[in-house]
């Protein structure tokens, strides 16, 4: 069933949108793909010459939450999930983004914009799994 | 210089984006991926939104061939559908669904001081400089035997 009180189909498609020009921007001007996992693990793997706008990117990414905060209130955040399951997940994510080429944004976003059909098994793989979890952490195992 | 510019700033609007759109918050993400409770399907909409105009950015930036300073385009080559994509991705879509977080909200959850956040990314990091020391060693270790087996098909 939907939940209705908790959905925000304006903020939501608006963020998305908002999300897809900063996608277009990097893509138009700097011609590279806004994929976090891959730009974040580029600056890992430490190739040379290819380092600067990936530190870019992240910097920027990582400047978001305090501009917004210098401008209002961030919005609030639940977080149920302890610290062991948080460090066991980060580290699924980590190891399973690198391996598959993409995350939400690499595969999901850029991959799906651009047709890809290696990104919408990708994206099909990792929603159909991820609510696989969910399922088993809130319906089977409780 | 530019190019940095541009990078600087398409990572700062994404990240508010992301804000905006709700995606910051795991309860939002794990409400989308709880097909089977009360289920919150604005994390479509998240993504709906970002393609609707990414689908456009795609189109001219294949239409013109190249960037808009004429530099080249760097986009991904691969076409095969292998293993490794299908077995990575479940393995970030299982971490996705236990903490509700993937890599982008995390970096900005985390930069906002979130404790968990921090001890995620943490654990993600960690597990993308695991996965880098693996593949170097396996490059290392397959480039040998590539070269026998090219020697044999010469053979």
């Amino acid at each position: 069933m939907i939940d209705w009180q908790s959905f925000t189909p304006v903020s939501a498609f608006t963020g998305g949108m908002i999300i897809g020009l900063a996608t277009a921007l990097l893509l138009l001007v700097a011609g590279r793909i806004a994929g976090i996992s891959g730009i974040v693990g580029g600056l890992i793997e430490l190739r040379k010459g290819d380092l600067a706008w990936r530190a870019a990117f992240v910097i920027g990414l990582l400047l978001a939450p305090w501009l917004w905060r210098w401008l209002g209130e961030l919005p609030p955040v639940h977080v149920e999930t302890s610290y062991a399951m948080l460090a066991l997940a980060g580290l699924a994510v980590g190891v399973g983004t690198r391996y598959g080429s993409g995350c939400t944004s690499g595969h999901g976003v850029c991959g799906l914009s651009r047709l890809s059909p290696r990104s919408v098994v990708a994206t099909i793989s990792f929603m159909a799994m991820g609510m696989c979890v969910v399922y088993i952490i809130r319906h089977s195992l409780s | 210089m530019l190019i940095l510019i541009a990078a600087l700033l398409s990572g700062l609007i994404f990240g508010l984006g992301l804000i905006l759109s709700g995606m910051t918050d795991p309860a939002k993400v794990l409400a989308f991926l709880d097909v089977a409770g009360s289920w919150d399907p604005s994390l479509a909409l998240v993504m709906l939104g970002a393609i609707s105009i990414g689908f456009l950015a795609f189109r001219a930036a294949k239409q013109r061939g190249q960037t808009l300073l004429s530099a080249p385009l760097h986009l991904p080559v691969s076409h095969t559908i292998d293993r490794r994509l299908i077995l990575g991705s479940l393995l970030f879509g299982a971490g996705w669904g236990l903490a509700g977080l993937c890599p982008g909200p995390s970096l900005v959850l985390a930069a906002s001081g979130h404790s968990g956040a921090i001890i995620f990314m943490m654990a993600m990091l960690l597990g993308m400089i695991i996965f880098d020391r693996l593949e170097k060693y396996r490059q290392a270790v397959s480039k040998p035997n590539d070269r026998q087996q090219k020697n044999i098909g010469r053979e």
